[in-house]
């Protein structure tokens, strides 16, 4: 059958295959470097951003405003095009991982400002009426709570940063999505771009899954 | 006199507003007080004050066992001195029944594992919940989730327990199991200053019954020289709105 033939081919397939493995691989390193920085950038950001002095958290709100805000397509673009006009050339890669990161830890910053603030007053109480100093009240009592509060949106900024990195391939890095157009263009039939999307999906499927596993767990959880 | 709690020209503001308008209080070592009074009285805003849960202005002064309430080591010897039991129980939700209890000794106490859970355990049996160690607090009704709190405060051994309306966030049926467990406390010796709106718990079980409205104490007394006979008109239309619901 034609349709089958054209967006089914599996001898085109198999050809491509190593392409997109190897654009796969890069995609990953890409996602998880860029979801780690991330991490480390937010846990910085939420607490400057809650605990600094009031100039320091007026700029941290700031910082955190702009990155939600401004397109990651065009940050990236900044970031590869621009720069090198004031003498900052970066690798596509190093560049893509810039973008992913500032933006990814503006939002991280705010899902963990979110699980601290979330947990109830009543829990700093109890626990400074027992006698727990405020280390001991944020290690035994807040921030076990507060973790289990973000993971479930932390996955999902997680599973955002793995499909954005696709936007990677507008600067030239041999991602899976570059790979797969370059594997097309080559055997001028489109099943490298199915296989593509069949790979993102079977990353990325059991993680939305999983986050909606999370949410249920932790609705049932609550008192 | 002096009281084990001695409280003297206590004021508190929110903003503007005058919550508390200079309070002077001494309890004793081993009373059991009530603290009644319409909402917005500054009943809660009182007793949180004990234990600085509240800051409180400069010029007022509370006294535990002889210790000042101020920021720093003071307030941290009187907070594993006085317990407190609050209306929405607080317990960890992430905790089980058992570790909810043992925080506080292994922590500030540096209790040894084996001692805490062992005195958790027999503090549970004491609020008559025994089989509900391994639970978590989601897992059990508001009333046992209220016993539970009582047992965590019980475990830094207090010799103050302060009672911010533990019954007012319970279902009918439940609130008698807690003041049953309160009712034998009180006859334990320790110091209870109970806010509530359980008059028939506080013309029973308390030495003393004081009286608030608009940040001040209107009136204290024997309970039943107060329930029968308020000295005061606004004691007198308070308890004949609450008794007659």
């Amino acid at each position: 059958m034609d349709l089958f033939e054209t967006f089914f081919n599996l001898e085109v397939l198999q050809q491509s295959w190593p392409m997109l493995i190897k654009g796969l691989w890069l995609t990953l390193k890409l996602g998880i470097a860029s979801i780690i920085a991330g991490l480390v950038l937010g846990l910085f950001l939420c607490l400057l951003r809650l605990y600094s002095v009031a100039p320091v958290r007026f700029l941290t709100r700031c910082y955190i405003n702009v990155f939600r805000s401004i397109p990651l397509l065009v940050l990236l673009i900044i970031v590869y095009y621009a720069l090198p006009f004031v003498g900052i050339r970066l690798s596509s890669f190093a560049s893509a991982m810039a973008a992913l990161t500032l933006v990814s830890g503006a939002y991280t910053a705010e899902i963990f400002r979110a699980g601290i603030e979330a947990v109830p007053k009543g829990q700093f109480e109890a626990a400074a009426a027992l006698g727990l100093s405020p280390r001991q009240t944020m290690a035994d009592v807040i921030l076990p709570q507060s973790v289990r509060i973000v993971i479930p949106p932390l996955t999902n900024n997680s599973i955002n940063v793995i499909k954005d990195t696709a936007l990677a391939s507008v600067v030239a890095m041999p991602d899976l999505l570059k790979q797969a157009t370059q594997a097309q263009a080559l055997a001028a039939n489109p099943t490298p771009l199915i296989g593509a999307a069949a790979i993102y999906l079977a990353f990325l499927l059991p993680a939305v899954l999983l986050v909606g596993q999370l949410e249920n767990r932790m609705n049932r959880g609550k008192s | 006199m002096t009281g084990y709690i001695s409280i003297r020209n206590l004021h508190k503001y929110y903003g503007p507003f005058h919550a508390l308008t200079g309070i002077d209080l001494d309890i004793a070592e081993g009373e059991v007080v009530c603290v009644v009074g319409p909402s917005g009285s500054g009943k809660s805003t009182l007793i949180r004050c004990i234990n600085m849960l509240e800051p409180f202005s400069e010029d007022s002064e509370i006294l535990v066992d002889g210790v000042r309430v101020k920021p720093g080591a003071n307030l941290a010897k009187v907070r594993t001195e006085v317990g407190m039991v609050f209306q929405s129980f607080n317990l960890f939700p992430h905790l089980t029944v058992r570790e909810n209890i043992m925080l506080a000794p292994r922590r500030v106490r540096r209790t040894r594992k084996s001692e805490a859970s062992a005195e958790a355990d027999r503090l549970l049996a004491r609020v008559g919940l025994t089989d509900h160690a391994d639970k978590y607090p989601s897992g059990l009704s508001g009333g046992q989730q209220q016993r539970v709190a009582i047992a965590r405060a019980l475990a830094m051994e207090p010799r103050a327990l302060l009672f911010d309306e533990p019954t007012s966030a319970l279902d009918p049926e439940m609130v008698g199991e807690v003041l049953d467990v309160m009712r034998d406390l009180a006859r334990s010796g320790v110091t209870m200053i109970v806010v509530t709106h359980e008059m028939g718990f506080a013309r029973q079980v308390a030495d003393r019954v004081i009286f608030m409205d608009g940040g001040a104490v209107v009136e204290s007394g024997d309970p039943a020289d107060i329930f029968a006979a308020p000295k005061e008109a606004r004691t007198r239309d308070f308890l004949q709105a609450v008794l007659d619901h």
